[in-house]
């Protein structure tokens, strides 16, 4: 049931997208209710993934697309080996 | 029995019909526009070389979009392969007695009790964007497609040709790594 903290801080990575098994919560629980160092890891990291969101729809909000020169490149790599 | 209508293909449209779509499914999992575009490009080439292996039986976006799964996972086994790359500094001892445990510089320091309401700041997506750009490029894919994109672990596995315990291991690096750059240009007090 014990756990070192390395694990116990991947296990709180894997948590973050709710992916953590029934077995990896319980004994990151009983981790963080000794350990204060990796409590804190764990407060913080709940944090950084509401970061992590806000950045995400920033980010989404921008739409990357290929410029009308890119297609004519591209257009005239492709005609050249037909 | 019957016969759906056979697939044809026409490389002369290929780009007006398909190069939007297949930039999209690239640059959603490799965040380089250059890359991105070397890749499609790759994938029209190998299209058009291997064109008579088209069979007609699935649609001309649905064959180009199988060659550049290909494609992608190439490129990610070639950058994953390249050596003399920096690799993330760990948090915790790696052996001896103290194996597991913190090293004590790395433990996480007491961040500005302000943080919280920061998070809507502008420039914090700015920092974010910076420290993203300091990680191997093999974590980034990895941390953007499950953070960002948020496919599910299954399909970034297929994707990337990954395991799932080699995602959860690239996440925690990605996210070990990140903490401790926006800790120090961030959230320090």
């Amino acid at each position: 049931m014990k756990i070192s903290c390395d694990k116990a801080t991947k296990i709180c990575d894997k948590q973050q997208y709710k992916e953590a098994s029934l077995w990896e919560k319980a004994q990151l629980n009983l981790h963080l209710f000794l350990c204060k160092k990796c409590g804190l890891y764990s407060k913080q990291n709940v944090v950084l993934t509401k970061c992590y969101n806000k950045y995400k729809n920033v980010e989404n909000r921008n739409t990357k697309c290929l410029s009308k020169e890119d297609k004519n490149q591209l257009e005239n790599k492709l005609k050249a080996k037909l | 029995m019957s016969y759906s209508k056979k697939h044809t293909l026409d490389p002369t449209n290929w780009i007006e019909l398909h190069s939007d779509y297949l930039y999209n499914y690239t640059i959603s999992r490799i965040n380089n526009h250059d890359v991105a575009k070397d890749i499609i490009q790759d994938t029209f080439f190998a299209a058009l070389k291997g064109k008579d292996n088209f069979k007609g039986n699935a649609s001309e976006r649905t064959w180009l979009i199988s060659i550049l799964k290909r494609k992608i996972i190439d490129y990610y086994r070639k950058i994953n392969s390249a050596k003399g790359k920096a690799e993330v500094r760990m948090n915790f001892y790696s052996d001896g007695e103290r194996e597991g445990q913190w090293i004590e510089e790395r433990v996480p320091s007491t961040w500005d009790a302000e943080v919280e309401k920061d998070i809507e700041n502008e420039e914090l997506s700015k920092a974010i964007e910076k420290c993203l750009g300091f990680l191997p490029e093999k974590y980034a894919i990895v941390f953007r497609m499950k953070t960002i994109q948020q496919f599910e672990t299954e399909e970034i596995c297929n994707e990337l040709a990954i395991t799932s315990s080699n995602l959860w291991v690239i996440i925690h690096r990605a996210r070990t790594q990140l903490r401790k750059c926006l800790e120090d240009s961030w959230f320090k007090n």
